[in-house]
């Protein structure tokens, strides 16, 4: 635990793996940059691994300041121990105020190995981070410029906003794809610091034997249009109308998970809170009920067009435009619409 | 040889089916408002210590951190095969986040002695955090290994696991003791043994007879009630059918890093989900309305 630093940093862990940026690490450099703008204060962004010193200029080119290098070859592949011992001795050296991870697998494997070292706070998943005053009537204080960690709860069934008055740094997950990522300004300007840590034996408990990577066949967060279908499209078969339609529109094919059990696509189709969060420019979804697990993973799609049979289906509250019909009779519609449409 | 296994296990209300009714004005959940599950997850990891014993001998203590009613999940623990089933239920635990949870748990395993592995789900199904393993292996001071698919195998104290990790998979070599949090892709639980239901159905912990007697009695004085909760504890005791039970003194732990005050999170402001009907156009499921959509769509540059 640090005491409440206010001009510490706000600082994002940059996830990489073999050389790459997480796309996540990239959002929350966006995201902090703006957070410390708030607080007039710096960006750090912690980086660590073997050979990964040309990443900072991506880190410093999507807003930060500081890039935090610790290189070791120790480091080459991720472990829990020595990564999360790299994160407190920078924490208790530099005492940032803020500290954000992705929350994928792994930054949710080590953002609370952390904080309970720290004895510090942690929010999990979160989809939107603020900064606000907050009155604490019991104790008739205010915090100034406290972190407010916001995400769904209870199953998607509730937005709660935590704080983490006291015992800092002021730390959170942060869901994949919710942060718009930033355009890069290749002129900014940023410091590499190198930082040396010493590692214990206990570090080193749990060894990696083999490693399989997968490429993602399908990459529903780049896409500019999604074309989404659920139950409603009845079986494998009848759902190559999704495909059709989306190659009408140029986009890529998502799913709900009644899709993805009735097994009418790939998993990695799925949108949705335990799938992937997307926010295209265009959003179709097609036999799809709109049960909130699906709407957290698309409702902040620019425009969403939902087909749907039953006029009561949750979908069409969310949505910008509701075709209340049956998608087999709408997607032919559509497809034969979009052949004729008008060229800008 | 034979391994020490701890279980972690959560009694969550059914999150899949919740309304807004079920939450409080303070934002903690009206939990006696909704259907109680075992925590999906918790099934998986129980099915891993038990895998392990068979395997390799030992035994099996589940835990549950929570109310007396938690009590059945460790009911159906022993169902399935746990050996020793211990209710953590203490007041002064409330309203714990995930660090003072995971401090709580940690006492207590610590409180066992001995033990070789920490089993727990990856996430429980009300919070979804992810966090409460990690943060118990770091407060043990021992190692982690998350997201568990495969326990491969066990040689030289050495456990051997394939784990998921969201992109791939990775095997991992780690020395016990060690924390292992898995995920409900791994081996699917085994249903609870009708004779072992049969012989522990009636097995209670104290705190449930305290439950039971105070409803059941409201207007005795203390005194009396406790001599009740003795005469029922007394024949269940001698068929080995008192369920163990902790509290906070039992495990030694510091009330500072307990319930409220040792949680550094707070919850700030709870909001149910409310839709926006604003902007929202129907077109009707014809030709033209939907010539007339896909125009709209391009006219404002959505469709390039
Ligand atoms: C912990 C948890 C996590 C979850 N995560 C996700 C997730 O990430 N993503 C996700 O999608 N779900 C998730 N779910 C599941 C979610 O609760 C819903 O069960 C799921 O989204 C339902 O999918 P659906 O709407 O396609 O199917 P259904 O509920 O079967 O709905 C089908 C819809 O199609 C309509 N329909 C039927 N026939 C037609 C027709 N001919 N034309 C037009 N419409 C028609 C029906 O009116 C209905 O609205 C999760 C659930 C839980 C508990």
């Amino acid at each position: 635990m640090i005491e409440p630093n206010r001009n510490g940093e706000v600082w994002v862990f940059a996830e990489q793996e073999d050389g790459s940026p997480h796309d996540v690490a990239l959002e929350l450099c966006g995201k902090a940059r703006q957070l410390a703008d708030r607080l007039g204060v710096k960006v750090g962004a912690i980086l660590a691994g073997w050979k990964v010193q040309e990443l900072s200029r991506q880190l410093i080119s999507q807003g930060t300041d500081n890039v935090y290098l610790v290189e070791d070859r120790q480091l080459e592949h991720y472990l829990t121990q020595p990564y999360a011992r790299v994160l407190c001795t920078l924490i208790e050296k530099h005492k940032p105020q803020i500290v954000i991870f992705g929350a994928t697998p792994l930054g949710r494997d080590l953002a609370p190995r952390v904080a309970s070292a720290m004895r510090c706070g942690l929010t999990a998943d979160c989809t939107d981070l603020d900064i606000a005053d907050v009155n604490d009537p019991a104790a008739k204080t205010t915090h100034k410029n406290l972190l407010l960690q916001i995400r769904p709860a209870f199953g998607g069934n509730i937005i709660a906003t935590i704080i983490n008055p006291e015992r800092w740094p002021q730390m959170a997950t942060v869901r994949e794809g919710v942060m718009p990522l930033g355009t890069p300004d290749m002129l900014r300007q940023g410091e590499v610091v190198q930082e040396k840590v010493e590692f214990q034996k206990q570090d080193f408990a749990v060894k990696l034997i083999q490693r399989h990577r997968e490429q993602r066949q399908v990459n529903l967060k780049a896409a500019r249009t999604i074309v989404a279908g659920g139950g409603g499209v009845g079986n494998k078969d009848n759902f190559k109308l999704i495909h059709e339609l989306a190659g009408a529109v140029g986009g890529a094919v998502g799913a709900s998970r009644a899709a993805v059990d009735g097994g009418f696509i790939d998993k990695d189709h799925q949108v949705g809170q335990t799938g992937t969060t997307v926010r295209p420019a265009l959003y179709v979804a097609c036999g799809i009920s709109g049960a909130i697990q699906h709407r957290a993973g698309m409702e902040e799609s620019a425009k969403i067009v939902a087909v749907n049979t039953d006029p009561e289906a949750p979908i069409f509250s969310g949505a910008h435009y509701g075709i209340v019909g049956d998608l087999n009779q709408v997607i032919p519609m559509m497809i034969k619409a979009l052949k004729e449409r008008p060229k800008e | 040889m034979s391994y020490h296994s701890v279980v972690c296990v959560k009694q969550v209300p059914d999150t899949a089916n919740v309304t807004a009714d079920a939450m409080r004005e303070d934002g903690t959940v009206n939990r006696a408002a909704l259907p109680t599950i075992f925590n999906p997850e918790d099934l998986h990891a129980l099915e891993m210590a038990l895998t392990v014993r068979d395997r390799y001998g030992g035994t099996v203590t589940a835990i549950s951190m929570g109310p007396p009613m938690a009590a059945d999940v460790l009911r159906d623990c022993v169902y399935r095969g746990a050996d020793r089933a211990i209710l953590l239920t203490d007041r002064r635990a409330a309203a714990s986040d995930t660090l003072a949870t995971s401090y709580i748990l940690s006492r207590a395993i610590r409180t066992l002695g001995q033990y070789d592995f920490v089993f727990c789900g990856r996430q429980a199904i009300d919070g979804d955090t992810a966090q409460v393993g990690p943060q118990t292996a770091e407060k043990l001071g021992i190692p982690q290994v998350t997201y568990l698919e495969e326990f491969i195998e066990l040689k030289d104290r050495t456990a051997r696991i394939r784990r998921n990790v969201g992109n791939g998979w990775e095997v991992v070599e780690v020395q016990l003791p060690v924390l292992i949090s898995v995920l409900d892709t791994a081996a699917e639980p085994r249903p609870p043994a009708a004779k072992r239901v049969m012989k522990y159905k009636h097995a209670r912990a104290r705190a449930e007879l305290e439950a039971a007697v105070k409803a059941g009695l409201p207007d005795a004085t203390n005194g009396e009630r406790d001599s009740e909760i003795e005469r029922r504890a007394e024949p269940l005791r001698a068929r080995g059918l008192m369920l163990d039970q902790w509290d906070l003194d039992d495990i030694r732990a510091d009330l500072a890093w307990c319930g409220l005050a040792g949680s550094p999170t707070k919850v700030h402001r709870v909001q149910a989900i409310v839709l926006t009907k604003e902007g929202y156009t129907e077109i009707p499921p014809t030709e033209e309305g939907v010539r007339r959509l896909i125009r709209e769509l391009v006219v404002d540059h959505t469709l390039g």
